[in-house]
């Protein structure tokens, strides 16, 4: 009789457990497909109002008649910032990997990398107020003029009057470099540590020098793993909000010059969505659908860049 | 002494503490096979890695002892030069797996620099001949390498060895992972080689070293026990242990 | 011709494996720049004040007179609510999520799931916090909701449990999937129920990866700002539950910096150094949870 009873309870059990666990993977379904839902519901009237030469439109005005949103110079600055955070992080995050991965002795190997790792854990409003204190203030009386003296010539680097702060895109874009470094390096990391040892050796084995054959193999071995690495970090650019609001100046004009002050699309929404009217704050959650919209296709490319590079290794390890 | 082209004078190599190979002394005449044999362990692998130095590349290995390549020591020169001049084979197939079958021939040749567009086309054809590889990738040297069979894969490293022009040819247990056909093939390979170069092959595999090396020398826990004409070594081991091993008592 | 060609190469490997080295250098500076920030402008807000009073007003000090620091303990309550009701909320769903994932890996949600997981993991947080600002605003327009305001700290929780959500899912599924089969056989065939196997066998042995796991979210969560920027909104008066305006240290960090008044700004870097060991002790934290079981990934 009892172990009737209890056998009957574990089933019941397992049916309750059966029926948790669903629940929980049909919140996982439900999430983003509500967020599709309720984001495109918001920005409903200003993707009516405005269609499509919303993308295209250069002011943001919402105090003079007619009023008008244009998310152009928004995805501009978004775009810029992050492919300069990219120039920046790439070498330095890639060349931190291949001295984690393949010259580090062992004993070096596993500390630095943990250090190296933390810098992901420091948020990034902390990045932020790093960057306002020490970043701006230093490319204010330095780093700025610096440029402007040997590379004014360049519309990219000529100064403006509203360009004087310190505060700017180009400010903005070297923090992102450096918030990216730990995405790049670390699973670029691994990428390269998964390269068979016998890569390594067919290389030397010809002659190469250890440079050579750190790029014959590992390096081009791991490559598509290591494109998706940077790929991902060009995500994390593109979706950082705090540390930009707090560094590019928020001038929502369009400039040419890289020291000029500039806005992104996450930085106007984390500026202006709390004081917003209604049509404004609908044209912010289009800026919101816009940002999802790129930073779902860049994470997909690299998603399929890393799945990739694991179907390389089945078929040569 | 004359007429060796790589002469080992007590070689010893460890890694980490384990002292795997044990004062080993060898000469290789120029123009033969010579098939190195033992159980697993013995050493086998690590002794012709130490001979082009790519033992020392691994983490916590060392070696020390001389190696005469024509009289003038290895361990006096620049690695990336002997590792040249004395090309190496694996166990298992590592092709370049983002180059093309045409780019893993010519990669050593790139790196060393120095040859004409035509010299390298010439040498890599040359090679993929040597390696008999030839016919069967003559009309698709720009597609990948990754696409031929593993025994195909084997060959087209042997032709990326070749290649370079090495003065002799280090083979580690080179059909070990392949089929008995695509084995077959590499050891005919071998036996035409060995006029032009002479080659030192590694093998766990008995009836290969009688079929392919002219001397066979047998190691056991890091010792060399014992380094004949293939034939004598087979038939008439001076050595107990010797005989034991190739009679198969144990191993 | 062949010496000096040698002799380049290998200046070559030299510079460019030098150069990596360097880049190593060149990645510990910002950190260390930002350490020694966090300590130099902050370790002096650190006093028992900093724990105990709220923010004072704005004060420019002028001449002869000095401005009150004050301190922060509404903004630490403020995270210590928010963060811990999104766990509330986030941690069970996550890791019963996980545990679908890789326990039901043939039932058709699995892979949708995951899929859409990854998915929601690489949207920026500011996009989750428009989000879910916009749910509760349909929410309160409908009058659903009477006893909180939109902009309140349960916005904020929920803002921070859909953020944790995927990233415990994921994390917990990828630490269960190495708990070898065997084991998961080796229970069923003696006779225990599914849920026993999964609760006592599978979810104690994957442990270090499922703490690492949750870990690292509220880690995450703890430091998010910009979707409670959106939800939660900030005072510096003092709260009283959630049901209000809520201020989070993150968010405080970014008002007092933007609002460059030397009292405050010293307040802002005292948050700052607070959360930095916070995270920095979580994240070690993280590691040593996973070195101790399954999965000692090294570098």
């Amino acid at each position: 009789m009892r172990g009737a009873s209890s056998r009957a309870r574990a089933r019941i059990f397992d049916r309750a457990f059966g029926v948790f666990t669903f629940l929980a993977a049909a919140i996982l379904i439900a999430l983003p497909v509500l967020l599709v839902i309720v984001i495109a519901q918001a920005s409903w009237p200003a993707l009516i109002r405005f269609g499509p030469a919303f993308i295209l439109d250069k002011t943001w005005d919402p105090n003079l008649p007619p009023i008008t949103f244009g998310a152009a110079p928004f995805i501009t600055d978004t775009i810029i910032t992050s492919l300069i955070a990219l120039l920046i992080g790439i070498p330095i995050s890639i060349g931190a990997a291949v001295f984690l991965a393949e010259l580090a002795p062992d004993w070096l190997r596993a500390p630095v990398a943990a250090v190296v790792d933390l810098l992901a854990a420091v948020p990034s409003v902390v990045f932020g107020l790093w960057g306002l204190y020490v970043l701006v203030p230093y490319m204010r009386t330095t780093g700025d003029p610096l440029l402007t003296k040997y590379l004014g010539w360049s519309p990219l680097f000529a100064q403006h009057a509203g360009s004087q702060s310190g505060q700017s895109v180009l400010t903005a874009s070297i923090i992102l470099g450096i918030m990216i470094l730990p995405t790049i390096s670390s699973v670029s990391r691994e990428a390269l540590r998964a390269t068979p040892d016998s890569q390594r050796e067919a290389a030397l084995s010809l002659g190469a020098t250890r440079w050579e054959a750190t790029r014959i193999g590992p390096l081009s071995y791991a490559r598509s793993g290591i494109f998706g690495a940077a790929v991902l970090g060009l995500g994390r650019a593109m979706g950082e909000t705090m540390a930009v609001t707090m560094t590019i100046g928020n001038s929502n004009n369009v400039g040419t010059s890289l020291i000029d002050p500039g806005q992104t699309l996450s930085s106007l929404i984390a500026i202006n969505f709390g004081n917003a009217l209604p049509l404004e704050r609908a044209a912010l959650v289009e800026l919101g659908l816009i940002l999802m919209g790129l930073s779902l296709l860049v994470n997909v490319v690299a998603r399929l860049l890393l799945r990739s590079m694991t179907r390389m290794g089945a078929t040569t390890a | 002494m004359s007429g060796d082209k790589l002469v080992v004078q007590n070689l010893n190599a460890w890694y980490g503490k384990t002292h795997a190979v044990q004062d080993i002394s060898l000469s290789f005449p120029d123009k033969k096979a010579t098939a190195i044999i033992g159980p697993s362990g013995c050493g086998k692998s690590t002794f012709i890695r130490c001979l082009n130095r790519i033992h020392e590349t691994q983490p916590k290995a060392r070696s020390e002892g001389k190696v005469l390549l024509d009289g003038s020591d290895v361990y006096q020169a620049d690695p990336t030069e002997i590792r040249r001049k004395i090309g190496m084979v694996f166990q298992r197939p590592n092709v370049f797996p983002t180059m093309s079958i045409y780019g893993n021939v010519a990669a050593g040749l790139k790196l060393h620099g120095g040859y004409s567009h035509d010299e390298i086309d010439t040498l890599v054809i040359e090679s993929l001949k040597k390696a008999a590889l030839w016919d069967e990738v003559k009309e698709k040297l720009d597609q990948s390498a990754l696409q031929l069979s593993g025994g195909q894969q084997q060959r087209l490293c042997i032709a990326r060895a070749l290649a370079v022009q090495p003065e002799v040819l280090l083979m580690d247990e080179p059909a070990s992972a392949l089929d008995p056909i695509s084995t077959a093939r590499i050891e005919d390979l071998i036996f035409d080689l060995k006029n032009s170069v002479p080659v030192i092959i590694v093998t766990h595999n008995m009836q290969q070293a009688a079929r392919v090396a002219d001397r066979t020398a047998f190691l056991y826990l890091g010792k060399l026990v014992e380094v004949a004409p293939t034939r004598d070594l087979f038939e008439r081991p001076t050595e107990k242990l010797t005989e034991s091993y190739i009679t198969g008592r144990f191993g | 011709m062949r010496p000096p060609k040698r002799i380049r190469r290998r200046a070559k490997s030299l510079v460019l494996l030098g150069l990596c080295a360097v880049a190593v250098l060149l990645m510990l500076v910002p950190l260390a720049s930002i350490l020694y920030e966090c300590f130099l402008n902050g370790a002096g807000a650190i006093t028992p004040a900093f724990f105990l009073k709220n923010p004072p007003p704005p004060c420019n000090p002028t001449a002869g007179t000095t401005c009150p620091v004050g301190g922060v303990q509404d903004a630490i309550l403020g995270t210590l609510l928010l963060v811990g009701l999104a766990s509330l909320i986030a941690l069970p769903v996550g890791i019963l999520g996980g545990i679908y994932l890789s326990e039901f890996q043939d039932r058709p949600l699995a892979r949708p799931a995951r899929f859409l997981a990854d998915v929601m993991t690489g949207i920026p947080s500011i996009v989750i916090g428009v989000f879910v600002f916009g749910i509760f605003y349909f929410f309160a327009q409908e009058g659903w909701i009477t006893t909180f305001s939109v902009i309140s700290g349960y916005t904020g929780a929920v803002a921070l449990a859909v953020i944790m959500i995927p990233v415990v899912a994921r994390t917990c599924e990828e630490a269960l999937r190495l708990v070898p089969v065997s084991l998961r056989e080796a229970s069923l065939a003696l006779g225990i129920p599914r849920h026993r196997t999964i609760l006592r066998i599978v979810l104690s042995s994957g442990r270090g990866g499922v703490i690492t796991g949750a870990l690292l979210a509220v880690a995450r969560a703890g430091g998010e700002t910009a979707p409670l920027l959106l939800t939660a909104g900030f005072t510096t008066g003092s709260i009283a539950g959630l049901s209000g305006w809520t201020p989070a240290l993150p968010v405080l960090i970014y008002q007092f910096a933007s609002a460059q008044y030397p009292n405050t700004t010293q307040l802002a870097w005292g948050a700052a150094l607070i959360l930095v060991l916070m995270m920095l002790l979580i994240s070690v934290g993280a590691r040593l949870a996973l070195r101790n079981k399954f999965g000692g990934r090294s570098a």
